[in-house]
């Protein structure tokens, strides 16, 4: 779909889809501590948001704010101190790391590679968690990886070196991993961060192919306030640990809301197709 | 996309397995002692047929009751410690790590020294005396591993960078004392410290330490063999391995205790033999890439096939007498790793 096109976005198959909850984020709350005897160094309070199959949940706030906490909880690594996350029915953190990886996919902000390594190397591991530890990949991993690299129009990277592609290409290959992987979960930490704008843009219109095509539900943690406005369906605004608000973005964009947020002037304007779009202010 | 195959993999062993032949062969024939080639095979040909009494000659008793022993010996020191080192490399994600790296040598050094220290004034059956020194070495060993796991740990488990700095500089304390005692004792088989520091394997030991030496190996890379598929992720890092449903924690774990242990076996009967562990596995990676699967038979094939080429260099270069092990490994080892580090930058 293009981007900027008119709402809906969401074509479910039935209508027992547009009810499903796929991931219930209950009441949850987290401490970080030096150690058990002193002051938490930071605490996320209890944060409750629910997403669909195939929508795109844009998580905003600024530094320090509980965003990279709240993904890693959603992504079963740390356990909640409090409340808990439901994917389809489950508990997350009460997965074993396989079961998760198997419905749970993470796309790191940069991948660090000890020794070189091919592209499709690199995005038939997103299959590990489909089968035994110990094994040799099959043809249908092969067939699910290279699908993989094609979604993300990175089929003629596959015989690549790792560290010899660009940051755009070496993103979207992370994101191919991601995909191998054929999650019901997409979670995404600053993917944007090192990219040019058009390979942001070109991200994020894959996001949101993907998630209509593949039902995906997608969590994303970015400081780009005007793509999360054109492209979220829905977004949870944090500060300093809490969370203030989850809605659809025209809702969330409000000029004294964002600017109480990120303490900084900022204008906020509708535009036609009812996407807010945000402008920074020389400070008064 | 070419998926690793088990065939490919049994390939790439297969001619390993066939370079590793040919070396102990020549290990076999090559020495202080010339011995024809004919010679020995007929003598393989007894022995296989069942005929071994028949094997009476001179050289017969040199081949199967020193070199052959030896050989093995080194087979069993080089894969073990090329495992080792490719486990560290992976598991510490230091391309520099190797199977010396968490202290381990240094704490079976110690007991070495201790035990040759001890040794003239105990009086001990040989059969025992024998097995003293091998035997503190890997107490040794095993007192050094269970103390760097509890230095390494953070928030009840093992923390890759704690565990390294743990790791080196339990090794540099073991070491300072090693020092001071060869500085300041002045019983005991000084020489016999030397050659043991430097490596070697011409201690000869009774049958069932060569079984119980390639049991410990079977199981110990065996375990590190399970995780492979796990090790190739933890090379993207921890938390991405976790995310692609790698259960960190267990794997860390047991590749840790395997390949200590491997390291433990490998330098009470033979000390510190250098290089091995940390050039064969960046070798191997060259030629056969990254993955596990592959990297840790092919180490250990390779590392074998290396200590075995310089035990027997070790032998035959200042023959009749000899140098140790580990002078070999490192005199060769040391410019072939400079190689390999300027290659890579370049």
């Amino acid at each position: 779909m293009r981007r900027g096109s008119a709402l809906p976005r969401i074509t479910p198959e039935s209508p027992r889809l547009v009810n499903e909850i796929r991931l219930a984020v209950e009441q949850v709350s987290y401490a970080y501590s030096a150690n058990p005897a002193q002051a938490p160094l930071f605490t996320l309070e209890a944060t409750s948001f629910q997403a669909r199959p195939g929508e795109i949940v844009a998580v905003l706030g600024p530094n320090a704010s509980g965003k990279s906490t709240l993904l890693q909880l959603i992504a079963g690594i740390l356990h909640p101190m409090s409340g808990r996350i439901l994917l389809s029915g489950f508990v997350v953190h009460s997965l074993s790391p396989r079961t998760r990886a198997q419905r749970i996919a993470m796309v790191q902000q940069e991948s660090r590679l000890l020794f070189p390594a091919r592209v499709w190397e690199f995005v038939l591991q997103g299959r590990h968690a489909h089968g035994s530890s110990l094994r040799f990949e099959s043809r249908d991993d092969v067939l699910v990886a290279r699908n993989a690299l094609a979604q993300v129009g990175g089929a003629l990277l596959s015989d690549r070196w790792m560290d010899r592609i660009s940051g755009g290409e070496k993103q979207r290959v992370i994101l191919a991993r991601a995909l191998a992987q054929q999650p019901l979960l997409l979670l995404l930490d600053e993917p944007t961060l090192h990219l040019d704008i058009a390979a942001q843009v070109g991200l994020l219109d894959a996001l949101r192919r993907l998630a209509g095509e593949n039902r995906y539900t997608v969590i994303v943690v970015t400081h780009e306030l005007n793509l999360a406005a054109e492209y979220a369906d829905q977004v949870v605004l944090m500060q300093s640990g809490r969370c203030l608000r989850v809605g659809p973005p025209a809702a969330i964009y409000q000029r004294e809301l964002l600017e109480q947020v990120f303490q900084t002037p900022l204008g906020v304007e509708m535009r036609a197709n009812g996407r807010p779009r945000v402008t920074v202010l020389p400070r008064r | 996309m070419r998926p690793l195959t088990l065939r490919k993999l049994v390939l790439q062993c297969f001619v390993l397995l066939v370079i590793l032949f040919i070396v102990v062969i020549g290990a076999l024939k090559f020495g202080a002692v010339p011995v024809s080639l004919y010679a020995l095979g007929r003598d393989l040909l007894r022995v296989v047929i069942g005929q071994s009494s028949q094997i009476s000659s001179d050289y017969g008793l040199i081949v199967e009751n020193i070199r052959f022993p030896r050989i093995i010996l080194g087979i069993i020191v080089g894969a073990s410690l090329s495992v080792a080192g490719t486990s560290f490399q992976a598991l510490l994600r230091n391309p520099l790590a190797d199977p010396y790296v968490l202290g381990v040598s240094s704490g079976a050094a110690l007991g070495a020294i201790l035990a040759l220290i001890a040794e003239p004034h105990l009086t001990l059956p040989p059969a025992v005396a024998a097995l003293l020194t091998p035997s503190c070495a890997f107490l040794g060993a095993a007192a050094t591993i269970t103390a760097v796991y509890f230095l390494g740990r953070r928030e009840g488990q093992i923390d890759s960078t704690t565990l390294l700095l743990g790791g080196v500089i339990t090794a540099s304390f073991l070491s300072a004392i090693i020092m001071f005692l060869m500085s300041t004792v002045t019983s005991g088989n000084t020489r016999g410290m030397a050659f043991w520091l430097m490596g070697n394997l011409s201690t000869s030991f009774q049958k069932s330490i060569y079984w119980l030496l390639a049991a410990g190996f079977f199981l110990a890379s065996g375990a590190i063999y399970t995780t492979a598929n796990d090790l190739n992720l933890l090379l993207s890092g921890e938390r991405e391995a976790m995310h692609l449903g790698v259960d960190v924690r267990r794997v860390r774990l047991v590749v840790y205790i395997a390949a200590s242990l491997l390291t433990g076996l490998a330098v009470s009967v033979s000390g510190a033999v250098g290089y091995v562990g940390l050039i064969v596995p960046h070798v191997m990676r060259l030629i056969f890439g990254s993955d596990h699967r592959t990297l840790l038979p092919t180490a250990a094939l390779g590392g074998a096939i290396a200590v075995v080429v310089a035990d027997t260099l070790a032998r035959i270069v200042v023959a009749p007498n000899e140098l140790a092990v580990g002078a070999v490994t490192a005199v060769v080892g040391a410019p072939l790793f400079i190689y390999l580090l300027r290659r890579r930058l370049a």
